[in-house]
């Protein structure tokens, strides 16, 4: 037993597993896990990608699986006719972007109260931004629909804006959470040195605190901005037919497609709705997130670390 | 005359969070209450505004017993938020753990893994399974379905069909859990494992011995996280009913006011389920 020894297999133990999981072979099992996991995550976005670009042949050949044999981009010219993409896309942004800077601003302010300052009921006003994140939308839904409808702003942004400059908007207690985390995790020597030099809170709040929280500024901005872009029921409600975003466009896919080409009753050729346009529709539906992932990766993953959500 | 102090703090507190009181009670508080007041009522929508008359829980015991069809969904809801939302949870930890050891290039996969947040809403999920997108080609040939539901009891049989079928789906749902997770596991104290580790605790003892009790408020959040978000997304065939029954004449807003309520009522009995369930594992 000379050569496989209990000193032997205890360094090649060593080496593969490590005295606390820093082994080649740990490391290589954990590599595989997260690699396989990882493609199980992209598959659905790899097929997306690959059937948006394939023609009517592939799609009916049974030798084409998931490549297509050709770039075949009529998809998506048809797909952007049939979302009216550049119109949509600006309509989008607009009603994403101005909700979220509405509801980030509103959010810090009201977050900075509920760090800095005392007043009776606190606890119990706290506890109720807390309550709204668990109330579901469709509860409220039903008497803000009524309610825009008496104030005449059905169909127009202020739908959007109105309830997110109050703090009411989508998911704001979660906001204001993170913006009172971020506030209460600043030490306060900074500020109580301004007020001693003789400025005013809102001062204090404008020069000092606001520039410290950027990063809370940028997270909240950011999911704001991908939440009220995703939203679909409530914008069916409050948006209604006069302001489209890219979402509710791909909901109507199918049925938009019909009206704008339809189909001769004894046509030949492959005009009808296939996979592959409805996944280029899809595909274009994600592009402008995909772009604003990856520009604000690092903001999106680091997020939760930096909101202090899981406490100090 | 000047404010003491203590009063000029108050009403500096109270001019931040001003807003937010006035926005509750117009855009949370007072909604709630009419949504209620509806459901007690017939409401039509007539050119003159809004008539409502008084009919009791005639639209809660409508919803109860005789539509048959929203007893189903919500349910079905109820079984599925059940069943899905643990799985979530607990992969979103082993993903977690996996994120925390220290290898090359984890934030490459980080990245990955909370791509779906981003790019996830109503439509392009349901464009994704429609066109076959979210089912990984070969997974029938390796479990053979109909074998499977000939072998376990109807529910288990439905809820394993359920989850092969639907399991990329529940991936997209994890990743801001999978966060979560990993921030709290950051944060966990090295030299509390080599104390255990010398006191003969191997890594399993101290995963079940010290890092799950560590974890528990992180999974209680977890918890309600998805229970919520799972509930408010777009697809939930029961969103979708509620929506439908307050245009729809037949039913009108009042009765579509009840089944919000009951939905919400139902939303926080499993919610609490977990959260009681949480708790009492951990004593």
């Amino acid at each position: 037993m000379g050569f496989l020894s209990r000193r032997v297999i205890d360094r090649w133990k060593r080496v593969l597993w490590g005295f606390t999981g820093e082994g080649i072979l740990f490391k290589l099992i954990i590599y595989f896990l997260l690699t396989l996991v990882g493609f199980v995550y992209l598959y659905p976005l790899f097929y997306m990608v690959s059937y948006s670009f394939m023609d009517m042949d592939d799609l009916i050949d049974p030798l084409v699986n998931l490549l297509p044999t050709a770039f075949y981009t009529e998809n998506f010219v048809r797909a952007a006719a049939v979302m009216d993409f550049s119109r949509t896309l600006i309509q989008t942004v607009l009603v994403s972007f101005l909700p979220a800077a509405l509801q980030t601003v509103s959010a810090a302010l009201i977050g900075y109260g509920f760090a800095r300052f005392r007043f009776p009921l606190k606890p119990i006003l706290f506890a109720l931004v807390l309550a709204t994140f668990i109330i579901p939308p469709q509860i409220t839904m039903i008497p803000q629909f009524l309610m825009f409808q008496e104030l005449g702003l059905l169909g127009s942004i202020f739908a959007y804006l109105i309830p997110a400059i109050f703090g009411q908007g989508l998911k704001s207690g979660l906001f204001i959470l993170i913006f009172y985390q971020f506030f209460r995790s600043i030490p306060k020597a900074l500020e109580e040195a301004a007020q001693i030099d003789g400025a005013g809170p809102y001062r204090i709040f404008a020069v000092i605190s606001v520039p410290m929280a950027v990063p809370a500024f940028i997270i909240s901005f950011l999911f704001s901005m991908v939440w009220y872009w995703n939203e679909t029921t409530l914008a069916a409600l409050y948006l209604g037919d006069q302001l489209r975003t890219l979402p509710m466009q791909l909901q109507q896919f199918a049925a938009t497609y019909q009206k704008l080409y339809p189909v001769a009753p004894n046509s030949q050729t492959g005009r009808s709705l296939n996979e592959a346009i409805n996944m280029a529709g899809t595909f274009l539906n994600m592009i402008p997130l995909l772009i604003v992932y990856f520009v604000a990766q690092r903001w999106f993953v680091e997020s939760v670390e930096r909101s202090g959500i899981t406490g100090e | 005359m000047r404010l003491s102090h203590r009063w000029r703090e108050v009403l500096t507190g109270l001019s931040f969070v001003g807003i937010w009181v006035v926005g509750f009670l117009i855009f949370t508080l007072f909604p709630l209450v009419r949504t209620f007041q509806f459901s007690l009522n017939e409401v039509r929508i007539t050119a003159e505004g809004i008539r409502t008359q008084y009919i009791g829980w005639e639209n809660y015991r409508a919803a109860l017993f005789l539509d048959v069809q929203f007893g189903d969904i919500l349910v079905q809801y109820a079984m599925e938020t059940l069943v899905t939302v643990p799985i979530i949870v607990v992969f979103a930890l082993m993903m977690a753990l996996l994120l925390n050891v220290k290898v090359r290039g984890k934030g490459v996969f980080r990245t990955i893994y909370f791509l779906p947040v981003v790019i996830t809403s109503g439509p392009v999920i349901k464009q994704l399974i429609d066109q076959g997108a979210t089912t990984l080609p070969g997974i029938e040939d390796v479990i053979e379905m109909s074998m499977l539901e000939q072998m376990l009891p109807g529910l288990i049989a439905d809820i394993v069909t359920y989850l092969l079928g639907s399991f990329i789906t529940i991936l997209w749902f994890s990743g801001v859990q999978m966060l979560i997770f990993l921030a709290g596991l950051q944060k966990l104290d090295a030299s509390m494992y080599e104390a255990a580790s010398i006191d003969g605790a191997s890594r399993w003892e101290s995963f079940w011995k010290l890092t799950l009790p560590m974890m528990n408020p992180m999974i209680v959040v977890n918890f309600v996280y998805t229970v919520i978000t799972q509930s408010v997304f777009a697809l939930n065939p029961v969103i979708d009913y509620v929506q439908k029954a307050m245009y729809d004449p037949a039913y009108g807003m009042g009765y579509s006011a009840a089944l919000a309520w009951l939905y919400f009522a139902v939303m926080l009995v499993v919610l609490g389920l977990f959260v009681l369930l949480v708790r009492q594992r951990n004593r």
